[in-house]
């Protein structure tokens, strides 16, 4: 037990302030101006100004309201139509290369169009975010479908399932051990373009802040920010991990 | 009710690529692109028998019963359940299958009402289920998951499921694959109680001939592939039967291992 406790949260913790160590050192000894790298403790001063005021809860939250949003469309929409399209192998044979040729073309490329659709503000954002979670969704999704094992199709016929019956009752339960990485991962994802496409359409969110304080030379500022979405990323992939411990889904990985 | 007719049941699978894909094989008589896997075969099922099929492995055996429980339509021929045509694959005729067939997302319980999951009385729904898992031995393990159980117990699990809901047919294919030897003798044990106590229309299909030879009201032997009927014989034998004690039986084992192609494991 002490072991497992030392392993999963003090050897994490030592790992964060090594790295903090190193960078407290690069900014005394490097000589560089604290304009350009300022080190923790300065960025430590630049948090407290920005959590006092409330600038950096702001836009944490418009940025997890954005990513939030996407995801959530994107999973509502992927993950129906990656069971329908894994199940029925016309449709998905038809639909694989249209698929393949959207996939690359990265949510980043999206922007101009996304901006003159959407106009300014959270619409482009989301649209981006919900782009690039829908893609790897999808994919994996119908994967999934595919390797369900065949015999739950057939104990379904069986028992005289519905079509319906087995999308919700069959389909949908075979794949959740294997979607939950794929919604970890895609989240992931998620998170980093919600910063990119920040940048660009609106003037809130954890990538405006980036860019604004870019444009202030504040780049304690930016370190902040940088550590608020890394904090962020950490948190939201916890929370999506805890879906495994959920009983009906745990089978999965036994 | 429980009474199946077989006409002339054909079946050939398509070779692909020049290469029987569905059973390992050596050299076989039919056309270059296709595999005759069963070759006419006439059967009659009579209502609450226990039909052993046997035969060598890849014979077809398993071909055949699915064809009968609808999941595989037959090249030519047809079989005929308590009048109907069989079409597809119906909850009056369960299929107990050679791996889990458990839905492994779902609990003991929850896997047993799947066959109840239309009765609106819920109380008589839920009577019913823990009345079957009584039966199988599983009471107390309702809310355990199926990879929380023993190969013993998902077998009798899946028992339940499939007597729950009264079939008039139960097919099981090698049901016992994969236990150890002590559970496959307990478990032929619960069948035989089981299927005196209901009276259902079993088939079930085993290479285990002693298995076969202690269970089963009637055996058939298949031959090799093409599968055709090689022996048909109604066991008389009252149970608990013993090799020992019945000669005769102890004579048909020795005839049943030959056919087979088996002399010295005597």
């Amino acid at each position: 037990m002490d072991f497992d406790r030392m392993r999963n949260y003090l050897l994490p913790c030592l790992l964060f302030l090594a790295l903090g160590a190193a960078w407290e050192i690069l900014a005394v000894f490097s000589g560089w101006s604290p304009a350009v790298f300022p080190g923790p403790r300065l960025a430590a001063k630049a948090a407290w100004e920005l959590i006092a005021n409330g600038t950096l809860l702001k836009h944490s939250v418009a940025s997890l309201f954005r990513v939030t949003v996407g995801f959530y469309l994107a999973v509502i929409f992927a993950l129906p139509l990656g069971m329908i399209l894994g199940w029925w192998k016309t449709g998905q044979i038809s639909a694989n290369a249209l698929i393949q040729f959207l996939r690359p073309i990265s949510p980043l490329a999206w922007i101009p169009l996304a901006m003159l659709w959407f106009g300014i503000g959270d619409k482009p954002a989301i649209f981006l975010i919900f782009l690039s979670s829908f893609f790897p969704l999808l994919v994996s999704t119908i994967t999934a479908v595919n390797h369900i094992n065949s015999l739950y199709f057939q104990v379904a016929a069986n028992f005289n399932f519905t079509r319906i019956e087995i999308l919700s009752k069959i389909i949908f339960p075979a794949i959740l051990p294997s979607i939950l990485p794929a919604l970890r991962i895609s989240l992931g994802i998620a998170w980093l373009v919600v910063v990119a496409a920040e940048m660009i359409a609106v003037k809130s969110g954890l990538g405006y802040l980036i860019l604004d304080s870019r444009n202030a030379l504040r780049m304690d500022y930016v370190m902040d920010a940088m550590i608020a979405i890394g904090l962020i990323g950490i948190c939201l992939d916890r929370v999506i991990s805890q879906l495994n411990k959920i009983k009906s889904v745990s089978w999965g990985s036994v | 009710m429980g009474h199946i007719l077989i006409q002339d049941l054909t079946k050939t699978y398509l070779r692909r690529g020049g290469v029987a894909w569905q059973f390992n094989s050596e050299a076989d008589p039919v056309a270059d692109d296709e595999l005759l896997v069963l070759n006419h075969i006439d059967l009659e099922v009579y209502d609450g028998e226990l039909v052993c099929v046997l035969g060598p492995s890849g014979c077809g055996k398993t071909t055949m019963v699915r064809i009968i429980a609808g999941f595989e339509r037959s090249t030519s021929g047809n079989v005929i359940i308590d009048g109907n045509e069989v079409t597809g694959p119906s909850s009056d005729n369960i299929f107990v299958f050679q791996h889990n067939g458990l839905l492994p997302w779902l609990t003991v319980e929850e896997n047993v009402r799947l066959g109840l999951r239309h009765m609106k009385d819920r109380r008589e729904q839920a009577e019913r289920v823990s009345e079957y898992i009584d039966i199988v031995n599983l009471s107390g393990f309702e809310h355990q998951y199926p990879h929380q159980l023993s190969g013993g117990m998902q077998r009798r699990a899946e028992l339940a499921r499939a007597l729950v809901v009264n079939p008039e047919v139960l097919f099981m294919d090698e049901p016992f694959a994969g236990l150890d030897f002590l559970t496959r003798l307990k478990m032929r044990e619960e069948i035989i109680n089981m299927h005196e106590y209901f009276k259902k229309t079993v088939i079930f299909i085993t290479h285990d001939i002693d298995e076969a030879l202690v269970m089963a009201d009637r055996v058939v032997v298949f031959t090799d592939r093409p599968a055709t009927i090689q022996l048909d014989l109604a066991l008389g034998f009252p149970h608990p039967r013993d090799f020992m004690r019945e000669p005769d039986l102890e004579a048909l084992r020795r005839d049943v291992y030959v056919g087979l192609g088996v002399h010295y494991a005597l």
